[in-house]
């Protein structure tokens, strides 16, 4: 029932908003918070605690507390009494068995405590090891908070922004409010983010800066980093300075019987009668050590709530205290003996600035003895500290209430860290049992690690640390603040789920020819389309056309050029002619290949330079780190996505060409390894004869617009030839009947040129080149292991990554294997030891378990004199 | 790791713009022993304090620079383009962008 209309309240009794809880609709008005209109039903039990499954009920109303967590249309764990009404949501209990008012798992709080003590995590339910799997069951069952619908489609897209600010101010109470505009007077351009659970004042929309409300500050990172989580935008701000006004949180006291439903925090009763017009209950006892508890008491008098009694902790020191309750309500407080009925107990054990996100940042933390809280030091450049997150105002307002307060014999258990249901007897035993550091108690027992992080049960625990060790507070120490400051949602921090896809300019061609896509690194290129076989034998016996735009393409240009790229490869350049091809590998110092393609010289100062398609970013960085260190006089332009390419390869490739380009294409006048600038079927196209696939070919790099033309016509003008696309997985079975080498799939970080057998493109007698020492070094101490080609004596393909068997020992493995009909055998490639490194060699190859035998082959399977691909 | 790098061509960005290259090495002017060659390859200082390191602007301009850091605090002293001297050699004297392709 609410109390009769008031101006400050922050409810539109004329507009009703229905929401439903545990399935039963629920009645509010505008302006409700989902926990306010619970509680204006008549719910004061909002959770069970997370150990013992106490009943719980709003304790801060401010969203600091673990007492109100609900699952909230599907999210865990949301905090209700800070989330306004919407219509239609679907709220429900979390972490109970049954019911929130009849909690079947509350038996732990009647048999828990052997079960249940301190650090059981660590010491119960270990053996028989056999049983964990039951454990386990059973903890997932009760542990835990709300549970994830597994089974959910992303239900919000999430993203992250980058945002700049001159001054970020986190916190809109009255001192952020006047620091941003201060700084915006300065003209500063300052954002101001508020976590928007400070319901008592509308925050101001001010010209002079930017609000950004609700929005938290998750955590100060270097260089001003400042992660702002505004809903399902994350907000990475970059600040050049940071105002914190984050305020301080109200503290609890520590009594038997300080967790019962009706214990609540000053800010929960002003909360509930001026926002909501509530009335929490009615006969209260307050018990305050500052001025807050009694604004409270006046807040529930203008309720109509009669205060039974109020303890000013400043004037009197009460040696005995305890709530008594039935039900897990509260009923009556005993203090020093003296037992008063109530339905509603107010604590305030002071306020403590909320410094987490300064220390996270870098700042000290110290003990202020003589107010008993700890306040921030030492800031950090660049970041600062105002209002009560600064310590101020809590000067001489609290008095340093006791550690915490006796209970009568019979009195029931002291909460010192409500989320994770932490006794003081708890934290006792731990200093018994030698956790004497403030970090280890603090691992062992959990407190402070739970929902609220610390916001309730930090200061709390530490004063009781100290008094059982007999220390002073100041060289205790705190725990280490780490972010986030508040729970986050992980598909936040993850962000927009995207994978980046490059496609080639003949993406869609593929597509309508049926190609199975694949990834290759980021690409997306055809697996093939759809006949591999068929697609392998055009190539051998007629004509097939394979789009090889994913090559990296790089034009190295400059009166350096041939210095420059002969240090780089250990080939040599300078004989090579222009107009003509070379092979080449990139290797490190280390002398690791690195990737491979084809080099053209196209004139004296040009080279044209191809590299693996997943290679090129990172070939294009390394030449120009290179020449960072050299300074040769040459550019290297990356043309990768400017031009296309295609190869056109198999015998009928030249008869096919000749129809489409006045180019003398002649085995005379374009031999193996010729380059040629020509235009195709009109297209301006720059052809280089080699033969990666095996047959006579010709790869034709152009302009990327003309792609899907020259793709057409190729195809077209090629029909009567028979002529056929093919994919990546009918290429990787021609060159592997050819042994030709795919760098990364048949070599790894540690192969070398020598041992890939290799060794006659690397010219020793050039005076430097990157890997030269290396590969030196290697040639003396001779081969540890060589790429030697094999073909299965029975026909089975063995798995690539199979192991190669000699004597029973691993001695090699299995790059490269496929069946080839061309071949009419299963054939591979693999790395062996040198002495079976021989033609004839015998070697075994585990398959499925079993060890089958093959023969070693140093030459291409399939026209090893390579009389085709010269034709 | 969340430090601003100032880009000698790019200015203040974000550290993820960039990617590390690791300190700066010295190549060994003659042929090293194979010791020598392996403390080139393999071993690196590792200072706890300021170091001369490479960075590339890998989601920008694409420039090689070196960068002296504190590792302790992320701290970035100064950025530099790397100046290469090519014994005495004048920069490029044109763009080598073909109007045709690859020619
Ligand atoms: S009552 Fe909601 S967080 Fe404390
Ligand atoms: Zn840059």
């Amino acid at each position: 029932m609410r109390l009769p209309p008031s101006p400050e309240e922050r409810i539109d009794r004329s507009r009703t908003v229905t929401f439903f809880f545990e399935g039963e609709p629920i009645e509010a008005y505008a302006g409700d918070t989902i926990g306010s209109a619970l509680f204006a039903a008549g719910r004061r039990v909002f959770s069970r605690s997370f150990k013992y499954h106490r009943p719980r009920g709003l304790l801060c109303c401010s969203g600091h507390c673990p007492n109100c967590l609900m699952q909230v249309d599907g999210a865990p764990s949301v905090r209700v009494c800070t989330a306004p009404v919407r219509e239609g949501t679907r709220v429900r209990s979390q972490n109970v068995l049954g019911s929130l008012d009849r909690d079947l798992l509350a038996v732990v709080d009647k048999v828990g405590g052997p079960f249940t003590p301190v650090g059981f995590y660590y010491r119960t339910m270990i053996r028989p090891r056999r049983a964990w799997p039951y454990y386990e069951r059973f903890l997932r069952r009760v542990a835990g908070l709300g549970t994830i619908d597994k089974h959910a489609r992303r239900s919000s897209r999430f993203d992250t922004e980058h945002r700049r600010a001159e001054v970020l101010v986190i916190g809109g109470g009255p001192s952020g409010l006047d620091a941003a505009r201060a700084a915006a007077r300065d003209g500063r351009r300052v954002v101001l983010v508020d976590e928007g659970l400070a319901l008592d004042a509308q925050l101001p929309r001010e010209d002079g800066f930017e609000t950004i409300a609700p929005a938290r500050a998750i955590g100060i990172y270097e260089g001003g980093l400042v992660p702002v989580d505004a809903g399902d935008v994350l907000l990475r701000f970059r600040a050049e300075r940071v105002v914190v006004a984050s305020g301080a949180i109200e503290q609890p006291l520590l009594f038997p019987g300080n967790d019962l439903v009706g214990v609540l925090l000053p800010s929960a009763v002003r909360r509930l009668t001026r926002l909501w017009s509530l009335r929490p209950g009615e006969r209260a006892v307050v018990i305050t050590a500052d001025d807050r508890g009694l604004a409270a008491a006046e807040d529930l008098r203008r309720a109509g709530t009669s205060v039974a009694r109020v303890v000013d902790l400043r004037t009197t020191q009460p040696a005995q205290m305890a709530a008594r309750g039935s039900h897990g309500r509260v009923r009556s407080v005993s203090v020093d003996g003296d037992s008063v009925d109530c339905d509603v107990l107010v604590m305030s054990g002071g306020s403590q600035p909320a410094y987490s996100l300064l220390a996270q940042a870098g700042a000290r933390v110290e003990y202020d003895g003589t107010r008993g809280i700890f306040v921030p030091r030492d800031l950090p450049p660049h970041v600062e500290a105002v209002g009560s997150a600064a310590g101020e105002g809590a000067r001489g307002a609290a008095a340093v209430p006791a550690a915490s307060y006796r209970g009568t014999e019979s009195g029931g258990r002291c909460f010192v860290c409500i989320c994770e249901d932490v006794t003081d007897k708890d934290v006792k035993r731990a200093i018994a049992e030698g956790f004497d550091s403030i970090e280890l108690a603090k691992r062992y027992t959990t407190v402070t690690m739970g929902p609220c992080q610390g916001r309730l049960c930090h200061l709390p625990s530490i004063r009781l640390y100290a008094r059982e060790t007999r220390a002073e507070e100041a060289t205790i120490g705190t725990t280490t603040a780490r972010p986030p400051w508040a729970p986050v949602r992980l598909g936040l921090l993850a962000g927009r789920g995207h994978e980046p896809a490059k496609r080639t300019s003949l993406h869609h061609r593929h597509k309508e020819l049926g190609a199975q896509m694949m990834w290759t690194g980021e690409w997306r290129r055809p697996h093939s389309y759809g006949d591999v076989a068929a697609e392998v034998r055009a190539v051998h016996e007629g004509v097939g056309v394979i789009d090889v735009s994913t090559l990296g393409k790089l034009l190295v240009s400059g009166p350096d050029a041939v210095s420059f790229l002969e240090r780089l490869y250990p080939n040599r350049f300078g004989d090579l002619k222009p107009g003509r091809i070379r092979y080449a590998v990139l290797g490190t110092d280390a002398g690791r290949i690195m990737d491979d393609g084809t080099i053209g010289r196209l004139s004296e100062r040009d080279f044209y330079v191809t590299t693996t398609s997943t290679g090129a970013e990172t070939v294009l960085a390394w030449f120009e780190w290179w020449n960072a260190v050299w300074g040769y006089d040459v550019s290297v332009d990356n043309v990768t996505g400017a031009l296309a390419a295609l190869n056109v390869a198999g015998p009928r490739s030249r008869a096919l060409l000749a129809r489409l380009t006045e180019l003398d294409v002649s085995p005379d006048g374009f031999g193996y390894l010729d380059a040629r600038e020509a235009r195709v079927a009109g297209v301006p196209c720059l052809l280089l004869r080699i033969g990666f696939v095996g047959e006579l070919g010709y790869e034709l790099h152009f302009p990327s617009p003309y792609a899907e033309y020259l793709w057409d016509t190729l195809l077209e003008r090629g029909a009567d030839a028979g002529i056929r696309p093919f994919g990546l997985e009918p290429q990787r079975i021609l060159r592997l009947e050819k042994a030709h080498v795919i760098v990364g799939q048949d070599t790894d970080s540690e192969s070398n040129a020598l041992d890939a057998n290799m060794s006659w493109l690397v010219k020793f007698d050039k005076d430097d080149f990157v890997g030269k020492w290396a590969l030196e070094h290697v040639r003396e101490r001779g081969p540890r292991e060589r790429l030697v080609g094999f073909e299965m004596a029975n026909g089975t393909v063995p798995p690539e990554g199979g192991q190669i068997v000699v004597d029973g020992l691993p001695a090699g493995r299995v790059t490269s294997a496929r069946w080839s009909d061309a071949v009419g055998k299963a054939i591979g490639l693999a790395w062996v030891p040198p002495a079976l490194a021989d033609e004839d060699s015998r070697i075994e190859i585990r398959v499925d378990g079993r060890l089958e035998p093959a023969l070693v082959r140093l030459r291409p399977f399939f026209d090893p004199d390579d009389e085709r691909l010269r034709a | 790791m969340s430090f601003l790098l100032s880009c000698p061509n790019c200015g203040p960005r974000d550290v993820n713009e960039f990617a590390y290259a690791g300190e700066v090495t010295s190549r060994p002017a003659e042929r090293p022993s194979v010791r020598e060659l392996a403390t080139y390859v393999h071993f690196r200082r590792n200072v706890a304090g300021v170091q001369q390191e490479w960075w590339f602007h890998r989601f920008g301009c694409e420039t090689w620079f070196r960068a002296e850091r504190d590792t302790r605090t992320n701290a970035v002293l100064a950025t530099e383009a790397a100046h290469a001297e090519p014994d005495g050699q004048a920069a490029p004297a044109e763009a080598a962008v073909p109007d045709v392709p690859a020619v």
